[in-house]
């Protein structure tokens, strides 16, 4: 392998990676606010992709990617509303299935309104031809799109989880639910609001890299499994490790196909899901282990 | 003779150092208590002895061998049974059969015998159902069989739990306060159940915080503080040890 | 005589009255999806031992389902001819697992005995199901979950992608696994009613096998797993080793449901081992009331019917998916069970009394 094609390779990881992340930051954002790993967190992204690419058709780029940011969030807050702000403490199996059922309900919504069919957003400058050259090696346009925004997003929730109310009440919660209670905080509002936040930052993620990986109504699956990998590699509930384990996913996956054929590219993320959870159990479900603590 | 003896028994959890260099007999047909203020260590060693957690370092020598690398079913079918602090008792399963599943080391029937419905089950399951019937007889609650046994009283999920360790049919059984939330009549009971318990020649080590349970039944008492042993002796001696009442009662008493 | 011994001859006689019930309306086509419903119902008792009954969820059984039928649909039609002098095809044949059979064209196939191929399909899935399952099933909640989809979708993601295994479209022309002289499973029209009583038969069987486990002392060290485990460790049961055995026995029942299967659709593909199959099979567990193998059979029979003969249309993933929220959100202990009509009535009384208030 020459070292241009070695770069390639690293870029291309590095815009899967950042994508994975995305999706690794909006599970984190639940968990924290709830414990409950919501399993329609890749379809969020689907549906920011696909709402995005139809009012595109009516709207200028910016505003059909806002709008399918707020519809999406929309839909997040209504799911949350219907389907699990009135469960009193529900095991988590119960919620497992509950979220596989939203997953399923959203992903064949999506293929009665949009088909079977790939879509794409345009590139946001230039054409899937147009290339910058960095160094040795060629980089699309778009990547610098997902790269850049990706980060503000990033660099925008730490702000917003560090000084605003809202995002340190949804701390508060996250930290002790019982006693944020106390203080007044709503904490069942704080719930609806981290569904809110994820389903947004998902769309977004959706809409922004959709030119580059496409977008279909079953495209959320795969992502999630991926997203979840990385959350558990970087350790749930912490998103800024999550950056860093998207961009390790993402390499790992984009060398994968350099060595094996591309068909077996999910599987490739997938074990390395499976081993982690199997090498190191203990570091990763630290909540049971805390459960068996409380009673000694 | 001693059945179970604890050599320089240690257990971490982070900063906090649960349990510090334990060494403890239990002799063979005794009552021995272990008592101490609340977050001494009790119910940590309780689950370091039964194989719940692993200790950092030490020995647990039950009936002549360690037993401190072993998992908790490995210690239970070497004849070493438990109750719980806070009752587990199984839910959607009725009082006896709560007790079966205390028999079930004594068993063999597997899963393809079980399957298949082999004839030696039905032999099986029939002595198993008698002998945990007799268990309950013995504590008094045969009444109680048929009923689901998390819908009991409290004091009765006590003695059901207490009934299923010792179907187990074990040479020492580790009760963890059997008395907790218990009135006056029933841990009076309860105090009788154990001494009859041990009349039958099992060797019981009890975790409790009631002292009049404690000092009636105990041969020997161990004390705990923040982890340490701070006495072993009999339960007239204890009363008098002046480590003991300062930890108990604080500095001006002990001064007496 | 026990209630168990009467609720299988009732559901016996449903079998039969079912297969009656279609010769007098002269609709025995149906019998082919029940067919097919029978041995998906096969795979789901055993899901439900393992989540009802073990307490440990599975969202990859469509990948035992495929590995059982992808062995069995590989074995019986790949063509050994061209290896006729390695020292293996030798082997086998003088130990009599291969056999030679006309193909579509007219030459000889040389491929594996069908009996054959299904014993090692069983075995390799019993052997894989060891190896996941031992650590697997050390993870929990969300952790477990997340692993067994992880392996569907490997499985998934493997047979799309190999061609030997026919990619995309699977393996077709899978030959009818004879059971015995003049018993034969296979799609052909004329084996249909005989194909209907050996898949429900096999299921029949499997019943048995599953009552009998869940109401002996292995099925008592379960439910102690399942409603406390530290206290069933406590009380000398291997949990670990109790929950790898049921995960296998379950992979297995998956396993030969797939086995049978292909030999009566004459084929398999990689819809078999989709996430959503094994969304679907977890379904219908659900709604039949997770520890209640009864439940889980009916309900298998009526929805995978529905299914097969297409009453759901486009709609049909959406049914199943909203068949999970629904239950899960109402009724988390299924559909099927005693309480039902407690509960109902509890419902409207309490509708009645927080009206008057």
């Amino acid at each position: 392998m020459n070292i241009d094609l070695f770069f390639q390779y690293i870029v291309a990881g590095l815009t899967y990676g950042t994508i994975y992340a995305v999706v690794a930051i909006g599970f984190n954002i639940i968990y924290n606010a709830t414990g409950i790993i919501n399993f329609a967190q890749g379809e969020f992204v689907m549906l920011g992709g696909m709402t995005a690419v139809t009012l595109h058709q009516i709207l200028p780029l910016p505003l059909a990617i806002l709008a399918a940011v707020i519809i999406t969030m929309a839909v997040g807050a209504l799911i949350e509303i219907l389907f699990i702000r009135w469960l009193d403490r529900p095991s988590v199996l119960r919620m497992v299935i509950i979220t596989i059922g939203i997953s399923i309900l959203i992903r064949e919504a999506s293929l009665h309104i949009w088909g079977e069919g790939v879509r794409a957003l345009p590139y946001f400058t230039g054409s899937s031809e147009t290339s910058i050259r960095l160094g040795g090696v060629f980089v699309s346009p778009q990547v610098l799109w997902v790269v850049g925004i990706s980060a503000v997003m990033v660099i925008l929730l730490n702000v917003f989880f560090t000084y605003t109310l809202p995002g340190r009440q949804m701390r508060a919660c996250s930290a002790n639910r019982d006693a944020a209670r106390l203080c007044g905080i709503n904490a069942k509002n704080m719930v609806t609001l981290s569904f809110v936040l994820s389903a947004g930052i998902g769309a977004l993620g959706g809409s922004i890299v959709s030119p580059i990986t496409y977008v279909q109504y079953d495209s959320g699956t795969q992502l999630a499994i991926k997203g979840f990998t990385v959350a558990i590699l970087g350790g749930l509930g912490n998103s800024a490790a999550a950056v860093g384990a998207g961009m390790i996913l993402g390499v790992l996956e984009s060398f994968s196909i350099a060595v094996l054929p591309a068909a077996y590219k999910d599987v490739i993320s997938i074990a390395i899901l499976l081993l982690i959870l199997f090498v190191r159990p203990s570091g990763i479900f630290g909540s049971s282990e805390a459960a068996r603590l409380s009673e000694f | 003779m001693a059945i179970l003896s604890l050599d320089g028994l240690s257990k971490r959890f982070g900063g906090l150092q649960a349990v510090d260099n334990v060494s403890f007999c239990v002799q063979q047909g005794a009552i021995k208590a272990l008592i101490g203020p609340n977050g001494a260590g009790k119910t940590t060693l309780f689950n370091l002895i039964s194989g719940f957690i692993p200790p950092d370092s030490g020995t647990i020598t039950f009936d002549g061998s360690p037993v401190q690398r072993l998992r908790p079913h490995q210690v239970a079918a070497r004849g070493m049974a438990r109750t719980f602090q806070h009752i587990r008792l199984f839910p959607k399963m009725t009082a006896i059969e709560n007790i079966m599943v205390g028999r079930h080391v004594h068993g063999r029937a597997g899963f393809v015998a079980g399957m298949l419905n082999l004839p030696f089950t039905w032999k099986e399951e029939r002595l198993i159902r008698e002998q945990s019937l007799e268990v309950m007889e013995f504590l008094g609650i045969a009444d109680l069989a048929g009923a689901e046994a998390t819908r009991l009283a409290y004091g009765q999920q006590r003695i059901v739990e207490l009934g299923r360790a010792l179907a187990c049919g074990p040479r020492l059984l580790l009760v963890d306060e059997p008395a907790a939330g218990l009135n006056m009549r029933e841990t009076a009971e309860m105090a009788s159940l154990i001494s009859r318990i041990r009349d039958r020649g099992v060797t019981v080590l009890l975790v409790e915080h009631d002292m009049s349970l404690v000092m009636n039944i105990s041969d020997e008492i161990v004390v705990l503080s923040y982890g340490q042993k701070i006495a072993d002796d009999q339960p007239l001696a204890i009363q008098k040890n002046r480590e003991v009442i300062r930890v108990y009662l604080g500095e001006e008493h002990a001064a007496d | 005589m026990r209630p168990k011994h009467l609720q299988m001859i009732g559901f016996l006689g449903l079998v039969v009255a079912i297969q009656l019930v279609t010769r007098a309306t002269d609709s025995a086509y149906h019998l082919t999806q029940l067919t097919m419903t029978a041995y998906y119902s096969l795979l789901v008792i055993g899901l439900c031992m393992l989540i009802g009954y073990a307490g440990q969820i599975s969202l990859g059984h469509a990948g035992f389902f495929s590995i059982g039928g992808y062995i069995a649909a590989y074995l019986t039609t790949h063509d050994l001819s061209a290896h006729k002098g390695a020292a293996f095809v030798a082997l086998f044949a003088k130990a009599g697992l291969l056999r030679t059979r006309p193909d579509l064209y007219g030459g000889d196939l040389l491929t594996v005995q069908p009996w054959a191929a299904c014993l090692a399909a069983l075995a390799v899935t019993a052997v894989v199901a060891y190896l996941v399952g031992g650590p697997v099933l050390k993870l929990r909640g969300h952790y477990l979950a997340m692993a067994t989809l992880g392996f569907g979708i490997i499985i998934y993601r493997i047979v799309l992608g190999t061609t030997a295994l026919g990619a995309a479209d699977g393996i077709s022309d899978v030959p009818g696994f004879s059971l015995l002289p003049g018993i034969e499973v296979s799609g052909n029209s004329s084996l249909r009613v005989m194909n209907y009583y050996i898949a429900w038969g096999l299921v029949a069987a499997g019943m048995v096998l599953l009552l009998n486990l869940i109401h002996s002392r292995v099925g008592r060290a379960l439910a102690s797993i399942h409603g406390a485990e530290d206290a069933a460790d406590a009380m000398g049961i291997p949990t670990a080793r109790y929950k790898l055995k049921t995960f296998v026995l379950s992979a297995v029942f998956a396993a030969l449901a797939g086995v049978m299967l292909t030999h009566y659709n004459g084929g398999i593909g990689p819809s078999e081992a989709s996430v959503m199959k094994s969304v679907r099979y977890v379904a219908i567990v659900a709604i039949g009331g997770m520890a209640n193998l009864w439940g889980a059979l009916f309900m298998s029979l009526g929805l995978n019917y529905l299914s097969l003969r297409g009453y759901f249309g486009t709609y049909d993933d959406a049914v199943f998916g909203g068949i999970l929220i629904v239950i899960m959100l109402f009724a988390p202990d299924g559909l099927l069970r005693k309480q039902l009509l407690s509960d109902v009535r509890r419902l409207f009384a309490g509708r009645t009394a927080g009206g008057g208030a």
